[in-house]
């Protein structure tokens, strides 16, 4: 399985969610599979979609789904230990994990060959880690929802990307429509 | 006047309950004082990148953010202050330590003190420039300045505006 294929199958449990989506491809598969208010798409900004969904997350009580991939996680590692130190238990960082810079031209990361980050969320103090395999992701992100505990989850698929169009939606748009969301 | 305590009082009656922050000894005080208060959620990060990101999130949940930080973050928020901050125009104030001004005793700091202004100028964020302790008078405007805007406005201290650096 690649991307796209774990996030249609997601879909459906994250349409009436508020989910922060990672720079690139990933935001443009999902806004072409299902464009929702309740999703942040990142235009920019390579790294910081986990914590952009953790200060939503301690400022209001809904449930917030990040979707990151492990390039992103690996240009903001610092991201771990300030997640693991401020607990929010309306926290799901879903963390795609293909071993690629996706968005650039599959290029490897260090994630697809020694280094485990499930291993280093452990290590950041992270409680709740769960590695999985792509097919798994849905039953482990719902149960992660089900849980209302803090779970970081390490999805791990192969590399390749759909072919989607880029997102031309004003980011004021995208910005607003989302707090309008949030806040409904 | 204790500045510490000012510039948090401020801070608290302009709302604002999400404070993150890299530290800078020029910045202990504040930062101590914030950690204290009851009304301020303080999540301290690792780079400054990271803790706009944080706030970024903390403004779309309902809360007002600031950033506390050193000039020498300038040189690492400049891809995330164009392509985050400001292309969803979002509000940030930023409380900047200035380091490498009158009274630095680091001269490595310089280095950085001198393309301070120019970066801000560069990228048209409002900037203000504490030098006096009397400047932080200025501060409650700033915050309403920031937050009637939406843009991210500097706020650079230097030494003399903290009171030096005494035997250093």
């Amino acid at each position: 399985m690649i991307r796209s294929e774990i996030l249609k199958e997601i879909a459906p449990i994250l349409r009436d969610q508020l989910v922060v989506c990672n720079i690139g491809i990933p935001s443009q598969e999902l806004h072409a599979i299902d464009d929702q208010p309740t999703n942040f798409y990142m235009l920019g900004t390579m790294g910081l979609a986990s914590s952009i969904g953790l200060g939503l997350a301690l400022s209001q009580p809904k449930p917030v789904i990040v979707i990151d991939g492990d390039g992103s996680i690996l240009t903001n590692l610092g991201t771990l230990p300030t997640i693991a130190n401020n607990v929010a238990d309306n926290y799901i960082l879903l963390i795609v994990d293909n071993g690629s810079y996706g968005s650039t031209g599959d290029q490897p990361t260090y994630a697809g060959q020694k280094t485990s980050l499930a291993k280093m969320a452990e290590a950041a103090g992270c409680e709740r880690v769960i590695e999985c395999a792509a097919e798994d992701t849905g039953r482990v992100l719902q149960e992660a929802l089900d849980g209302k505990q803090m779970t970081i989850i390490v999805a791990k698929c192969e590399s390749g990307n759909a072919k989607m169009p880029v997102i031309t939606m004003d980011p004021v748009v995208i910005r607003d429509r989302f707090m309008k969301a949030v806040r409904a | 006047m204790n500045i510490d305590q000012k510039i948090t009082d401020d801070l608290v009656a302009n709302d604002i309950s999400f404070v993150t922050t890299v530290p800078c000894k020029q910045l202990a005080g504040v930062i101590k004082e914030i950690d204290a208060r009851d009304e301020i959620f303080h999540i301290p990060s690792n780079k400054e990148d990271e803790g706009m990101g944080l706030c970024a999130g903390a403004w779309m949940g309902g809360k007002r953010p600031a950033i506390i930080m050193q000039n020498t973050a300038i040189g690492v928020t400049i891809n995330t202050l164009a392509t985050l901050i400001q292309f969803y125009r979002m509000p940030l104030p930023m409380l900047i330590s200035y380091r490498g001004e009158l009274r630095e005793p680091v001269a490595c700091q310089v280095e950085m003190a001198v393309h301070t202004k120019a970066l801000l100028a560069q990228m048209n964020i409002p900037t203000y420039h504490f030098h006096k302790q009397s400047d932080v008078e200025e501060l409650d405007n700033i915050l309403k300045y920031t937050f009637m805007c939406n843009k991210p406005v500097a706020i650079l201290t230097d030494a003399n505006f903290w009171g030096g650096y005494g035997d250093q």
